[in-house]
């Protein structure tokens, strides 16, 4: 009797599998790492300061305001971590490193500890702040500087987005853009692909992102749902658009976030649906808003205003596309039923 | 169709949603059922199967021989209780059982005799209704654990057709190996009820389910099968896939036969016969000999076990006595289960009877424990992925804790089986099932189904 004193007792199950919040945030890190080291090798050192001083500051804000709002001490869950380095990899690497506090506090403060911490906020931190900066401090958040790769100096130059811009769909798609490359304004499809060319830190190599990309797809850290009814929409989307021109479309999809955002924003756990159908209609969703975004608006970019509305949709996405259980029988029928006996 | 069966071991038709790969550690599967001596005394509960409990018959200082009704009831939904030892009735007084749950229970102190009671000689059965009777005058509960009476399953209703019979010997749960030794060790057993139960019901199919990682259960049953004469060669051996909860029983219909059991209905509802291979055999047994359901095997494992084996036992032996049997602690427990880990109970208390429910009694160590740091949820959605019954367990949390009972209701909570495949899976370590549970008690105070 003695000995089992201390028996615990816990309901079943009583074998968990080893998936952590923290080895799943470890993963999500490890797969942001090809694009961290693709940000500092086109952009230079200063896209390594920029990330230290994001996941810095995120980590200190999760910190702080735990404490604050008498919290547990949530920093082992890495999350902070991941928001941090993707704020990060959403600014141009000149962005002040003070914007890159306010961003961090954005993430971490007020998007995500002021709703309750990890799991309950309703956007993607490192998306909302970016459009909060990107808002609040234009200038400074659309200063994109050109690839310093082999030495070149750090000019501030358009992206490639803000040039195919400039291309009207009325007619000609191809001959527009082949003045553009022409020209110099749009680097060529390889370097698109690789990820020498303006933009944001951890968005320009796809090369870096895919391989990301495919080690969570493979660590089931993330589905492909997501992902590919995004890019899909988007693809479709733009096909059309160009009057099935291949090369701009290839260069829609190389340019902007998009596959940083496909792969690793809009799989956000936390706001994104968690059933199947739910995840393909978010992901037609944000492809349909890049789309029009890019194409319709005024703005350049459309990655992170899509996601971020198709964030605020998911609830009710997800309420919509309720998936049906094991042996569901509507609820009709049996009313019926009931009515007749 | 002979033809067929000679060269085929039937593949699943179906393969049912979510569910999770478990480390099997079947440790005693080798381990060849030994008998337990007859234990001093036995505590008999009233109530070791779903549904009501029975009244005592006996009374201290009564003198009970084996196989003896010792209690019953008129309900429906019950079966008797049966001495499982010869001796002097010491009292008859509410006990704690394993659950928590309080129950009277009969102790009987044993007179080593063994001695058989008049009432118990082979059964006439002539007709499925024979059967029935037969069935629930031997105490034949499901013995897969659940504890659901078997008369019950084998009641056929004339508006419920049934085609297939399916013996289930998936035994998915890790560490249990009683099922898995009852196909090497009792396979004709398994076969002559198999053969009478056709008989009786002229079954279509009759399908005796096993996982895939048991492949000498799958050869010993099939070699078996095929000398099928009697049945009109409808016995078919089926190896599913070893997945958890390959063996629970919407999931084995799901598979076996591609049919889905409707909210709220029985594998009868789609024309299936759902019954465990230790019921099985324990029914050939019975029809032979007439002999109550006394005693039943258990597996003894886990790491703080010294030595971990099948064993047959007495119902109503103290689970101490068991472990004892078995060698002991290797060191203190930290947690001792009635049952599998993934459905199986944690106890406070070894000395509390084995039930005839019970397949397993494991102990483990502090260190085998599996912990994990409890945080919210991040809607991973990994809960929803391994849910065979395809519910969102974490939403299904959300409004437990809100009290919705209507809310509850459309998101299907009715269908959840306890599996624990959700809170296995879950990284934040949420206690899903504790969750389910609550869900299900929100629903019942608030009269909503
Ligand atoms: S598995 Fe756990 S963390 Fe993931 S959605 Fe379900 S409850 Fe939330
Ligand atoms: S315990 Fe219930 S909710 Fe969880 S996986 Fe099993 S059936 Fe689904």
């Amino acid at each position: 009797m003695e000995e089992n004193k201390k028996l615990v007792v816990s309901a079943s199950p009583h074998a968990k599998s080893s998936a952590t919040v923290r080895g799943i945030m470890l993963d999500v890190i490890i797969a942001l790492i090809p694009a961290a080291f693709a940000g500092v090798t086109v952009f230079g050192l200063r896209a390594a300061l920029v990330m230290a001083v994001c996941i810095g500051c995120c980590l200190l804000c999760e910190f702080l305001a735990r404490k604050v709002m008498k919290r547990s001490n949530t920093l082992g869950d890495l999350s902070a971590v991941v928001t941090g380095l993707l704020l990060a990899f959403n600014l141009p690497v000149k962005t002040p490193l003070w914007i890159c506090a306010i961003g961090s506090f954005v993430a971490i403060v007020v998007v995500k500890q002021f709703f309750g911490g990890i799991g309950h906020n309703f956007a993607n931190p490192a998306i909302t702040a970016r459009i909060v900066l990107l808002v609040s401090f234009a200038s400074a958040l659309t200063n994109f500087t050109a690839p310093t790769v082999g030495g070149a100096d750090a000019v501030s130059t358009a992206t490639p987005l803000a040039s195919l811009s400039k291309i009207t769909l009325a007619g000609g798609v191809g001959t527009q853009l082949s003045d553009l490359i022409a020209e110099g304004q749009i680097p060529a499809l390889l370097k698109m692909f690789l990820g020498v060319r303006p933009g944001c830190i951890g968005e320009t190599c796809a090369l870096a992102l895919l391989l990301g990309a495919a080690y969570l797809l493979i660590r089931g850290v993330i589905k492909i749902t997501i992902p590919a009814a995004y890019l899909l929409t988007f693809t479709c989307f733009m096909l059309i658009a160009s009057g099935f021109d291949l090369t701009y479309t290839a260069y829609e999809l190389l340019s902007g976030g998009l596959l940083l955002g496909a792969f690793f924003m809009a799989t956000d756990y936390t706001t994104s649906p968690i059933n199947t159908a739910g995840k393909v209609v978010f992901g037609v969703g944000c492809g349909v808003l890049t789309a029009v975004i890019r194409l319709y608006c005024s703005l350049p970019e459309g990655v992170s205003y899509s996601i971020l509305l198709m964030n605020i949709a998911c609830p009710l996405i997800e309420k919509l596309t309720a998936p049906k259980y094991f042996g569901f029988i509507k609820k009709k029928k049996e009313k019926k039923a009931g009515d007749a006996a | 169709m002979s033809k067929l069966r000679a060269d085929a071991i039937l593949k699943a038709v179906a393969r049912g949603r979510g569910g999770v790969q478990v480390a099997h550690n079947k440790r005693t599967a080798d381990n060849e059922i030994v008998r337990m001596p007859i234990p001093a005394t036995v505590v008999l509960p009233m109530q070791q199967h779903i549904g009501a409990p029975c009244k005592p018959l006996v009374k201290a200082g009564d003198h009970v021989d084996v196989g003896q009704v010792i209690g019953d009831t008129d309900q429906f939904l019950s079966v008797p209780i049966h001495a499982s030892v010869s001796g002097t009735v010491k009292s008859v007084a509410d006990i704690t059982l394993a659950n928590g749950r309080i129950a009277p229970a009969v102790t009987i102190e044993s007179d080593g005799l063994q001695t058989l009671h008049e009432s118990v000689v082979p059964p006439v059965v002539h007709t499925k209704e024979d059967l029935v009777k037969a069935i629930r005058a031997s105490g034949l509960v499901g013995l897969g654990g659940a504890g659901f009476p078997s008369f019950v399953k084998l009641t056929v209703k004339d508006d419920k057709p049934i085609d297939t019979l399916i013996v289930n010997a998936a035994e998915c749960e890790p560490y249990i190996t009683v099922d898995y030794r009852e196909c090497i060790e009792n396979s004709w057993d398994i076969m002559t009820s198999v053969y009478t139960l056709g008989e009786l019901y002229g079954f279509k199919h009759i399908i005796i389910a096993v996982e895939d990682n048991k492949p000498e259960a799958i050869r010993i049953l099939k070699s078996i099968a095929d000398k099928d004469i009697h049945t009109g060669n409808v016995v078919r051996v089926m190896a599913l896939k070893s997945r958890y909860p390959q063996g629970a029983e919407k999931m084995m219909v799901l598979s076996a036969t591609g049919r889905k059991v409707p909210q709220g209905k029985l594998p009868a509802d789609v024309g299936c016969i759902v019954m465990n291979v230790a019921s099985v055999a324990f029914v050939a047994r019975y029809l032979k000999t007439g002999k109550p359901l006394t005693s039943r095997s258990v597996t003894v494992s886990g790491d703080c076990i010294k030595n971990p084996a099948n064993v047959r036992v007495h119902i109503g032996t103290s689970m101490q006595e068991i472990i004892d049997f078995c060698g002991g602690f290797t060191e203190p427990p930290a947690k001792i289960l009635s049952g599998g880990p993934m459905m199986g109970a944690a106890i406070v208390d070894t000395h509390v009877p084995l039930l005839k429910s019970n397949n397993a009694v494991l102990a483990f160590s502090e260190k085998a424990l599996a912990k994990k740091p409890a945080s919210d949820c991040i809607r991973c959605g990994r809960c929803h992925a391994a849910c065979p019954m395809g519910l969102i367990p974490t939403q299904i949390e959300k409004y437990a804790v809100l009290g919705d009972a209507e809310t509850l209701s459309t998101l299907g909570t009715s269908v959840c089986m306890e599996c624990g495949s959700c809170a296995y899976s879950c990284p934040a370590g949420k206690p899903l099932v504790q969750y389910m549970r609550l869900a299900k008690e929100v629903m019942r105070q608030a009269g909503v189904k």
